[in-house]
């Protein structure tokens, strides 16, 4: 009985070791994400993250990147840039294998110089020009910068809107200024006139008296570039104020979460969309099917960001076959990730040398209620 | 033209709820000696009760009927005797600081337990529009204005025209001779935060559709609140309903023709100066204190 209980006793003591010595040997690829899960921009954080969560989930489910499991940690910025950057240096302080987030451009702006002095790549959600332009080495985008984004649709106003007279309406923090910026250099290179200037503040609940000014100035178009909730207040406000004017944004005019705020408020908005679960692209239908399974509602394009990002970690790592935080950043920059090699990557994206993005996008509309595409912009290169 | 008459309208409406919620500050105040600071998340809160209901697949009207009624319990009576009761024997200041710490646990709770997010809410009226005199104003507009106008008017009713509603005026004047003429005044201190409650849910009823429904909503409408309270006078019912009209109309005129950057601070420099020229405001009794 004792010498059956020992034996008992040994073989399970060198299968916990060898479990053990497997498990040192392949640890888990630790993440971190800091993003905005509560502030102004919940909306873009939480679909920031469940995208993230969603993309581990697959991935560990098929074996995990190189045979080693994902695991990501999630910090809330509160949309604060001071808490994103204290966040920042404690993720940094977890020694994890990349850093996510934020998804605010202003956030995004004091994490940068962390990452690059840990040494860590930074895949993000900011889309203000000036990040990547910053020449920070390891931050990478997950959608277009303002400097891809805004000469496509100053190009749609001037060309085919052919409009000679824009109210631009931008929110006052990094990502409105950096698009204002764009597109006001944009519009005048296609000699179309900005009759109204308007900057309006984050988290602003009443927008009638800006309506007022957009009327006033009698344009023929308004840009309107906000956050996605402020984005249905003001919409709510044209529609209220009988505005019949074309509105034109970009992806957070044209967002899923924008529409359901705004109602009917939403429909006849035009925009350039980066990315959208409305994409005439299977893999992305494909992707709207799983997310909305999981969480019960339809991703915004945060979403889609957040699901990418891991996959081009997991890419760029495979393509390195090790892992190696210290070469990640290299390696997520000059590659071109197809879905034939990488399913999860859902479209083609290539990744120049400053961590901007090039990939096929969308123009779309607001009809009855829903997003749709009118026209697929392909890859410029 | 009509733009000036759009922003006007546009405040009276907006102006219309920040008195809704102001009043809730006077009426703690006279009765209880009680400033609010969460007053509000006591208009945000409201929305998610309601939207609570609304999941519940019950009709609108039904949802706001549910959340008055539980605004009322939760965000009159119990916070009457739980938190209010034990820290205003400790003095006004204890009891300030506690109803912050009560806002910042309504903010966190809602983010906890609904969501972080923005949530759609419907409007109890329809979205078609109407000329008022060359202006499109919107029926939701109007529909705000005249409800929050007929919960006014029918409180200074209740308040002047009842016995109960006497008796509450009486207490707010001076408790110890209302106590001696017999009023229970521990009773008209109760339905005072009651009022407060039933307010503050109407109002969160009202501006939400127009708003949307967020943790964050009772920051910009508790300020907006507290300073139309103290710029018409803290003591004064009339007081806080004119402040409230001058602020939702000054900060639209001024939004639209100073600056929509220093909106904000337009109301604080209104504040400022009515402190300095006339602390009681501009409706407002000077009160005398024994110290």
């Amino acid at each position: 009985m004792n010498t059956k209980f020992l034996t008992g006793v040994l073989a399970a003591a060198v299968l916990s070791l060898g479990v053990a010595a497997a498990s040192a040997q392949n640890p888990p690829i630790k993440l971190e994400n800091v993003a905005e899960l509560s502030g102004p921009g919940a909306t873009v954080g939480t679909n920031w993250k469940n995208g993230i969560d969603l993309a581990i989930a697959e991935i560990n489910a098929k074996g995990g990147i190189l045979g080693r499991k994902v695991e990501v940690n999630h910090a809330d910025s509160q949309s604060n840039p001071g808490v994103a950057r204290s966040l920042f240096q404690k993720a940094i302080d977890a020694n994890p294998y990349a850093l996510l987030g934020p998804g605010y451009s202003g956030s995004v702006k004091v994490t940068a110089s962390l990452a690059e002095a840990a040494g860590l790549a930074q895949v993000m959600g900011g889309e203000a020009a000036e990040l990547t332009m910053a020449g920070h080495k390891n931050l990478v985008r997950t959608s277009f910068g303002q400097q891809s984004s805004m000469p496509k649709i100053a190009k749609y106003i001037a060309e085919e809107v052919k409009a000679q007279a824009v109210a631009v309406v931008w929110v006052n923090n990094d990502f409105g200024k950096g698009g204002r910026d764009m597109i006001t250099k944009e519009l005048a290179a296609r000699n179309v006139k900005i009759v109204a200037d308007l900057s309006t503040e984050a988290g602003q609940a009443d927008f009638a008296a800006d309506v007022v000014k957009i009327k006033n100035a009698k344009a023929d178009v308004a840009f309107i570039y906000l956050n996605e909730e402020e984005s249905a207040r003001i919409l709510k406000e044209l529609h209220g104020q009988n505005v019949k004017i074309p509105l034109i944004g970009e992806t957070t005019l044209l967002g899923q979460k924008v529409i359901e705020l705004a109602g009917v408020a939403a429909n006849g908005v035009k925009g350039h969309v980066g990315l959208t679960t409305d994409a005439p692209v299977p893999a992305v239908q494909e992707f709207r099917k799983r997310f909305q399974a999981k969480y019960n509602y339809v991703p915004d394009h945060n979403g889609i960001k957040g699901y990418l990002s891991v996959y081009m970690i997991k890419a760029a790592t495979e393509k390195m076959g090790k892992v190696d935080a210290k070469a990640l950043p290299a390696a997520l920059h000059n590659i071109t990730i197809t879905p034939d090699k990488e399913p999860g990557i859902l479209m083609e994206v290539t990744v120049d040398e400053k961590g901007d993005l090039d990939r096929m996008s969308f123009l779309g509309e607001v009809v009855d209620g829903k997003q749709v595409i009118k026209q697929v912009l392909p890859k410029l290169k | 033209m009509e733009s000036l008459l759009y922003l006007v309208l546009a405040g009276l409406m907006t102006g219309a709820i920040y008195a809704l919620v102001a009043i809730g500050f006077t009426l703690l105040w006279q009765t209880s000696q009680t400033i609010n600071f969460a007053q509000g998340e006591f208009a945000m809160l409201p929305a998610f009760f309601m939207l609570v209901a609304l999941n519940l697949k019950l009709p609108l009207w039904l949802a706001i009927l549910l959340g008055v009624g539980v605004s009322i319990l939760l965000l009159g009576l119990a916070f009457k005797r739980l938190l209010v009761d034990p820290m205003l024997r400790h003095g006004v200041l204890p009891l300030a600081i506690a109803t912050m710490a009560l806002a910042i646990f309504l903010k966190e709770s809602v983010k906890e337990f609904y969501s972080a997010e923005a949530q759609r809410f419907p409007s109890l009226f329809p979205e078609q529009k109407v000329d008022v005199g060359g202006a499109m104003i919107s029926i939701q507009s109007i529909g705000v204005f005249l409800v929050a106008i007929a919960a006014v008017v029918a409180l200074q009713l209740f308040l002047s025209r009842t016995r109960t509603g006497r008796s509450m005026q009486a207490v707010a004047q001076n408790p110890t001779v209302a106590r001696i003429l017999g009023v229970p005044v521990e009773r008209m201190i109760l339905l005072t935060f009651a009022i407060n409650a039933a307010l503050v849910a109407l109002a969160s009823a009202l501006v939400t559709p127009i708003y949307l429904a967020k943790f964050s909503n009772g920051e910009v409408l508790g300020m907006a609140a507290f300073v139309a309270a103290i710029v018409g006078g803290f003591n004064q019912i009339r007081g806080a309903i004119a402040g409230g009209f001058l602020l939702g109309i000054v900060d639209n005129i001024a939004a639209a023709y100073v600056s929509t950057q220093y909106r904000a601070a337009i109301p604080l420099l209104i504040l400022i100066v009515v402190i300095m020229v006339r602390p009681q405001g501009l409706l407002g009794r000077a009160e005398e204190r024994t110290v």
